[in-house]
């Protein structure tokens, strides 16, 4: 039974895979074609200024007049391109999305039954549900607002972590050890996973606030694409809003850890190498958000702040669980 | 906007360029006290201490993996030397790390007091003057109403103090608000407002503010951070925790004597130390059986313990992984379990000189474990044995022998014999899970005449050169038990909760002003304008003042027409 149940999970998972590619493929293919629609094309707010500029600075533009008029045809078109539901490449690839979400949920979901808990006690179900949790936390963001230039960014991710987690992470069906026989299993892990959610459409949102902020300041000349996406400013606005979320959850992992921990090994907290992450990841992202307060932070630097957050939480769940001694030995490898 | 903050956060105002003067003492004092508190600072201690946090988890550390540091030292004494000049194998209380989060919290008090004082005062004060020109704050909107002023705004103080607003009511005859002199549209607006209404200062506006709970739990959030590490450091200093091998049968009782290792806080008195025994009944551990990818793997761990208090009567109590035992003050872990072979040893005449369980490491998931036994006195010479426990022994191709159960399924136990001093008399503190065999002759063995001996329960086998004889009697198990109190754990648990629930008021409850403003014209209707400002991250903010005329000009009393 339980055999079944888990070759069941495995084929819904390299279904999933399938589809995410697609999906992946999809929806690098929009963001070629916004750059195809857009050649150099400037945002309508900055069209005037590098109109201007652009007469005097590069020989691509016969004259500034012509110049301005052809940059605003292309920012208009921008325009129409981002208020309609967009191209069908777009809804194609979120459509994919979708399905393989639903997948990716029904293989989480499987596992957990044929293993008769939770599905993340080694590392494989942890890749599997967080991955699964990351893109439905992309997917709810949807309705909240467009976001699905980050496709690519989260279908490569959930790839890379699902194809690694097939081949070099995959471990059988095995019970729990007394040491994680605990509801706090289920809550500190859980909202641990959450968080990552949030942390990586914040860091996907931060590295498209870094590209944006670099073609406006007249690099990237290839990356049109990047014209059809929101400013700068309103990408750091939605990854601040994503990263504090992540960084509640983050905190309340860590609460949550200390209260198990206690209950497990005697201690709240003892500087075991995993603490010592959460830890760091916590108190970077804590700079994160007084960066945002401070003057001379606030942008492309406190970007960077997320995104190297969020690398030190890929870095905690795959380097410090494979080659860091510690006491969160659970990888099963 | 200011909120007392520091002088380079976002909400404050640009520091003007100004030519310093000569500073004295105090003004120096000032001056770093300024940059400490300061908002760059605060974040570039943040990042330190992050980075500073590293190094702790890539060398082990004294505190969570003794062993691995012991392992560090016998491997690169060289590299050991300078980690330790430098306190890396206890980095999380060495001086620099001590350092940068003593700073960090300072430079967080100096922060979070001026602000604190200036929360108070905001708390207690009444919204401010309506600005004279609405129109150039966000969410800038206007409706258009037949009712007299006075109705309109007290529909409006109404509706706000409903959704949460402190409100003030003002009238804008007379000074614009800010002292400026008043711009000749808005004067005329007075006399029009003066004119209708005899009463001079007929209020013609709401201000109006909420969300003074996210300023709170901001500084809710940083109070319970310098909670928690006032609370932690408190538990570490009057706390302890120690650590006891015990036997199935065997019990103990609280004192300082008994601990295999102890860890005092640095105001520990043995006093502390309440008085109590606790008897080991069993240990039962279940192995999975049925699942083949996880056999042998334990799934469970049963401690049964009979516990006794000063004055009362025994009890019976179990200890689990994750269900620890609180006697007292005092909470008792599960942490460890392995075999504790009891070997007999007699002299040539049969009579027993040595007959005590031994606890023996455990070194993989099966239980194959190192036993190290010394007997010095009884027999002609001391002996000391070192072997191995197989509690489900089988031969592998080699010959050699191996664990495939954890569970006592064919238990054999491999001894080789030493003889010689074994260091035990002359009174230097030594590991009873080591032995040194430099200086010892090995009589039985690998490289003696006679075998290694090779015994499962029951067995005897007489020693060479007509020494005696060894005996496996029994095979009981141990467990090794952490004994913790931390009087001050409760707090970090309040002051963690008090983080979290500063946290969620200071990110997601808005700050924020409306101001509700009603502007006559000239054909006797009103116009009424809607505007707000925000005061930290807002996103919301259009939308609120959008959602409030929307609701003020459905109010029934006034009839707002747009």
């Amino acid at each position: 039974m339980t055999e079944t149940l888990v070759s069941y999970s495995l084929v819904a998972v390299y279904s999933a895979m399938g589809i995410y590619t697609l999906a992946f493929v999809l929806f690098a293919v929009d963001l070629a074609r916004r750059s195809a629609t857009s050649p150099a094309g400037r945002p309508a707010a900055t069209a005037e200024a590098h109109a201007s500029a652009s007469g005097t600075t590069s020989g691509t533009t016969s004259g500034t007049a012509s110049g301005t008029t052809r940059v605003l045809e292309r920012a208009s078109d921008a325009a129409a391109f981002v208020s309609h539901k967009g191209p069908r490449y777009l809804r194609a690839a979120l459509g994919l999305m979708v399905l393989a979400w639903l997948l990716h949920v029904a293989a989480v979901v499987l596992r957990g039954v044929a293993a008769g808990r939770v599905p993340w006690a080694n590392m494989f179900e942890f890749a599997l549900t967080a991955t699964a949790i990351i893109v439905g936390v992309f997917l709810a963001t949807q309705f909240w607002q467009d976001l699905r230039f980050l496709g690519v960014f989260i279908s490569g991710f959930t790839l890379v972590a699902l194809g690694v987690g097939t081949t070099n992470f995959y471990v059988d069906v095995v019970p729990l050890p007394p040491a994680l026989q605990s509801v706090w299993l289920v809550i500190h892990v859980f909202v641990a996973t959450l968080g990552t959610g949030f942390f990586a459409l914040g860091a996907g949102l931060s590295i498209a606030q870094l590209l944006k902020a670099r073609r406006d300041a007249g690099g990237l000349q290839r990356l049109g694409f990047l014209d059809t996406l929101p400013s700068a400013e309103k990408l750091e606005n939605s990854a601040y809003r994503l990263t504090v979320i992540g960084f509640v959850f983050w905190t309340f992992t860590l609460i949550a850890g200390a209260i198990w921990a206690e209950r497990a090994w005697g201690r709240y907290w003892g500087w075991d190498t995993k603490e010592v992450w959460t830890f760091i990841i916590w108190t970077l992202f804590a700079g994160y958000i007084h960066a945002r307060a401070t003057r001379g932070w606030r942008g492309s630097r406190s970007a960077w702040l997320a995104i190297i957050g969020f690398s030190a939480v890929v870095f905690n769940f795959t380097i410090v669980n494979l080659f860091f001694k510690g006491l969160h030995a659970y990888s099963g490898l | 906007m200011d909120l007392s903050r520091p002088s380079d956060h976002i909400d404050s105002a640009d520091p003007q360029a100004i030519v310093q003067p000569t500073l004295g003492v105090v003004g120096y004092l000032r001056f770093f006290w300024r940059q400490l508190t300061s908002m760059r600072t605060a974040l570039f201690l943040l990042l330190l201490l992050a980075i500073a946090a590293i190094p702790g988890s890539l060398v082990p550390q004294v505190s969570s993996d003794p062993n691995g540091v012991i392992q560090y030292r016998q491997n690169s004494p060289g590299v050991a030397a300078v980690l330790d000049a430098l306190q890396v194998f206890t980095t999380y209380t060495s001086v620099w790390f001590s350092a940068i989060y003593l700073l960090l919290f300072v430079s967080l008090i100096g922060c979070v007091i001026p602000r604190a004082k200036h929360h108070f005062d905001a708390l207690r004060a009444r919204p401010p003057r309506t600005p004279a020109r609405l129109s150039r704050l966000e969410g800038f909107t206007t409706r258009k109403s037949s009712a007299d002023a006075a109705a309109i705004v007290e529909s409006a103080q109404l509706l706000l103090r409903r959704e949460g607003y402190r409100t003030e009511l003002y009238s804008s005859a007379g000074l614009a608000p800010d002292g400026s002199v008043a711009t000749p549209a808005a004067a005329t607006q007075a006399a029009a407002t003066q004119a209708a209404a005899p009463q001079a200062a007929a209020p013609d506006s709401v201000s109006a503010e909420r969300g003074y709970a996210r300023e709170t739990g901001n500084l809710v959030f940083h109070a319970a951070l310098i909670g928690v590490l006032v609370a932690v450091g408190i538990g570490g200093g009057f706390g302890y925790s120690g650590q006891r091998v015990i036997v199935e049968g065997e019990a103990f009782s609280n004192s300082l004597a008994n601990y295999d290792s102890f860890n005092p806080g640095r105001f520990f008195a043995p006093s502390a130390l309440e008085p109590y025994s606790i008897a080991l009944d069993s240990f039962e551990p279940v192995y999975e059986q049925a699942n083949l990818s996880a056999l042998g793997q334990a799934v469970d761990y049963t401690a049964a313990v009979t516990t006794t208090t000063q004055g009362t009567a025994p009890q019976a109590a179990q200890i689990k992984v994750n269900e620890p035992l609180s006697i007292g003050q005092m909470q008792v872990y599960l942490l460890g379990n392995g075999y504790a072979p009891v070997v007999t040893v007699r002299d040539p005449s049969g009579t027993v000189v040595f007959s005590q369980p031994t606890a023996c490491l455990p070194q993989d998931g099966n239980l194959t474990s190192i036993c190290i036994i010394k007997v010095p006195d009884g027999l002609d010479e001391q002996i000391g044995m070192r072997g191995f426990l197989y509690p489900t022994a089988v031969t592998l191709a080699t010959g050699a022998l191996t664990s495939n159960f954890p569970d006592l399924l064919n238990p054999t136990l491999t001894l080789e014999v030493y003889t010689g001093d074994l260091g035990l008399d002359d009174g230097t503190a030594s590991s009873a899970y080591v032995i040194n065999t430099d200086s010892l002759t090995q009589i039985a063995g690998r490289e003696a005449d006679a075998a290694t001996l090779a015994l499962t329960i029951g067995d005897s086998i007489e020693l060479p050169n007509g020494l005696g004889s060894v005996e496996l009697s029994a095979i009981p198990r141990f467990v090794s038990l952490d004994v913790h109190h931390d009087p001050s754990q409760l707090w970090v648990l309040i002051f963690s909760a008090l983080v979290v629930a500063g946290l969620l008021t200071s990110l997601f409850i808005p700050r924020r002003r409306v101001w509700v403003k009603v502007v006559s014209n000239e054909d006797g209707t009103n116009t009424v304008e809607y505007a707000g400002l925000a005061r930290g991250e807002d996103p919301g903010l259009e939308a609120a003042v959008a959602a409030i005329a929307d609701k003020h000009s459905q109010d029934e009393p006034i009839r707002l027409h747009s």
